[in-house]
């Protein structure tokens, strides 16, 4: 194992994304809190999704959960079609690295800026809403193994992709569908029969759920059931990107 | 120069590397002894950097195996990789970081850490980039970036460097002062493959030298020897006469390549054709001569013929 170049490209990753916070960082922050501004002031007092929770506390774990996966996602997916459009990649290529060493420190650099901005967003809204936390250790796993599902389909994404607007397509047209379309801004159980069990196929569903159990102690979902499908899309996904590396798909001729 | 036993530095047999609709290598057998300096010419799109990418593992063999120091490029690809520094052909770098920085992480993909940091810094300090080793690489001046590039390839001691063109796009003087460089990694004990376009690189600087075209491997010898190939066959000579010739010898026709005005150039055959045979010809059409020259064939001419398509020769690995 080279354990020195996993944990190089690693600190390269997070490096990148570190030095140009505002955009990686911030920006996302700012964004999360709009949304909370805007939908909060709009639909509290209107709708009562858990039982004693409010809606703007309702919403912050769907938001954190929503920022996180986007950042995450962001970050693997970007940093690899920069390098492969700027060329540089091939210093890595040339590079002793394993095909899981590759994997592992792109993911776990995105699971790193998926979880800052994640924190980014629920401390600043607390200052807005008291939200509790039930069960600390589901927060902790579901934004981990969520955020790492996230940066693995950034790798997927990245390494697919031959321009930036390809990369720009997977973001609107799959990204960010599927994880509006997960119960950031609603509960399920307020759909119609259809859209649940359609809500049921989208594993960023499982993740807000269970994430949003880890804050409240009650979800759509038994908490157990999101772990099973949160873990094992992750699992798949990985499978795949691993397997693209290992064969060089698109970055090896 | 001391011989060196031990496996070749880079072992290629029978390989094929197909894209679609290019048959890009078509059967490359070749050996690159250890501590040998060998050139690796070839037109545009011969397959040289094809060939160099299938041993730094960036594109993968259709058929055939490649080693490098006898690591197979695919199943012992960390030690094939770690013996192997290789400097691309494209100016490419990393945006982000600067010189200082890329230096320090590429050292950490081969696993070496901060022990490793002063040889980072002389390696800037031989490649004259320490002035901008805060520098970040997008403000560095294109030669800057090459030389980067080879501190790269070298950041982990390979003890194999290839480099793919590094002295195209350079001006006079950096070019100078990389052959110096490259000699120097060449005395130190590093194999070293260079391909280039200027002939006269080649010349001056490898012992050894192959020539690929269409995917093959149309010779591979050393250096003296693919001169001699040249000398061994074509001579051309210049002659000036007093005063134009309206007309040249029925014989002579078919040998002359050039005439203007008092000025002819011949090509001839060395083994076929004889200068004074040329001259007596010249003389009995009543031509006056005031100069004569003959020129060897430099690599150039070796290199023209070698690749101008209808000529195809076997390859011929000379043993020493
Ligand atoms: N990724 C690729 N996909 C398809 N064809 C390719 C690819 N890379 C190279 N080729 C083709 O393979 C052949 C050999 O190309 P290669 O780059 O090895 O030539 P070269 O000898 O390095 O040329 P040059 O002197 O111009 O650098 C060319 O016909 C080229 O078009
Ligand atoms: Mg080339």
């Amino acid at each position: 194992m080279n354990l020195t170049g996993f944990y190089t490209l690693f600190c390269k990753e997070v490096l990148r994304f570190g030095k140009v916070w505002l955009q990686t960082l911030m920006a996302p922050i700012v964004t999360a809190l709009l949304y909370l501004l805007v939908f909060g002031h709009v639909l509290q007092g209107r709708i009562e999704v858990f039982p004693g929770v409010g809606y703007l506390a309702f919403l912050v774990p769907g938001l954190v959960m929503m920022s996180v996966i986007q950042n995450a996602f962001a970050n693997s997916s970007s940093s690899l079609i920069q390098s492969k459009v700027s060329g540089s990649l091939v210093f890595m290529l040339l590079a002793p690295l394993s095909h899981l060493e590759f994997f592992a420190a792109f993911v776990t650099a995105a699971v790193v800026r998926g979880l800052v901005v994640g924190l980014g967003v629920y401390l600043v809204a607390v200052l807005f809403v008291p939200v509790p936390v039930a069960h600390p250790w589901a927060v902790a796993l579901f934004a981990v193994l969520g955020s790492a599902m996230a940066g693995t389909l950034g790798v997927i994404a990245g390494l697919w992709a031959e321009k930036f607007d390809q990369l720009a397509g997977f973001q609107n047209f799959v990204i960010l569908p599927l994880s509006f379309l997960s119960g950031v801004f609603y509960s399920i159980r307020s759909l119609p029969p259809f859209w649940q069990g359609a809500s049921h196929l989208n594993p960023f569903f499982y993740m807000i759920d269970g994430f949003r159990y880890g804050f409240f102690g009650q979800a759509d979902t038994p908490p157990g059931i999101s772990l099973l499908a949160v873990g094992g899309t992750f699992l798949l996904l990985a499978a795949a990107a691993v397997g693209m590396i290992r064969s060089g798909y698109k970055i090896r001729e | 120069m001391v011989p060196v036993s031990g496996p070749a530095a880079i072992a290629v047999a029978g390989l094929h590397k197909r894209y679609p609709g290019v048959h890009a290598l078509r059967g490359i057998d070749l050996e690159v002894r250890r501590g040998e300096f060998f050139g690796l010419l070839g037109p545009n799109g011969a397959g040289k950097s094809t060939l160099i990418h299938v041993l730094a593992g960036l594109a993968r063999a259709s058929e055939g195996s490649a080693r490098v120091l006898d690591h197979d490029v695919v199943r012992d690809y960390r030690e094939s990789r770690r013996a192997l520094g290789m400097v691309p052909q494209e100016l490419v770098f990393d945006p982000f970081f600067t010189v200082r920085e890329v230096l320090r992480i590429q050292a950490g993909y081969f696993g070496l850490g901060r022990e490793h940091w002063p040889w980072v810094e002389s390696l800037m300090a031989v490649l004259a980039l320490d002035a901008k080793a805060d520098a970040n690489l997008r403000t560095l001046s294109g030669g800057m970036k090459r030389r980067v590039m080879i501190a790269l390839a070298l950041v982990h001691r390979p003890p194999v460097v290839i480099l793919d063109e590094p002295t195209a796009g350079v001006d006079v003087d950096l070019r100078r002062s990389l052959w110096e460089f490259i000699r120097g990694l060449h005395r130190d004990g590093h194999t070293i493959v260079l391909t280039t376009h200027y002939l006269q690189e080649a010349e001056q600087l490898c012992e050894r030298i192959a020539i690929l075209n269409h995917g093959e491997l149309v010779a591979v010898d050393r250096r003296e020897a693919l001169l001699a190939r040249g000398i061994g066959r074509r001579l051309r000579l210049n002659v000036t006469t007093e005063v134009p010739l309206a007309t040249l010898p029925e014989a002579l026709r078919a040998r002359v390549t050039a005439q203007e005005g008092t000025r002819l150039v011949f090509e001839l055959h060395r083994d076929r054709d004889s200068v004074v045979g040329v001259l007596d010809a010249l003389r009995d059409h009543g031509a006056r001569i005031v100069d004569v020259a003959t020129e060897a064939a430099d690599l150039e001419d070796v290199f023209l013929e070698l690749t101008r398509g209808d000529v195809k020769m076997k390859p011929q690995i000379n043993a020493d």
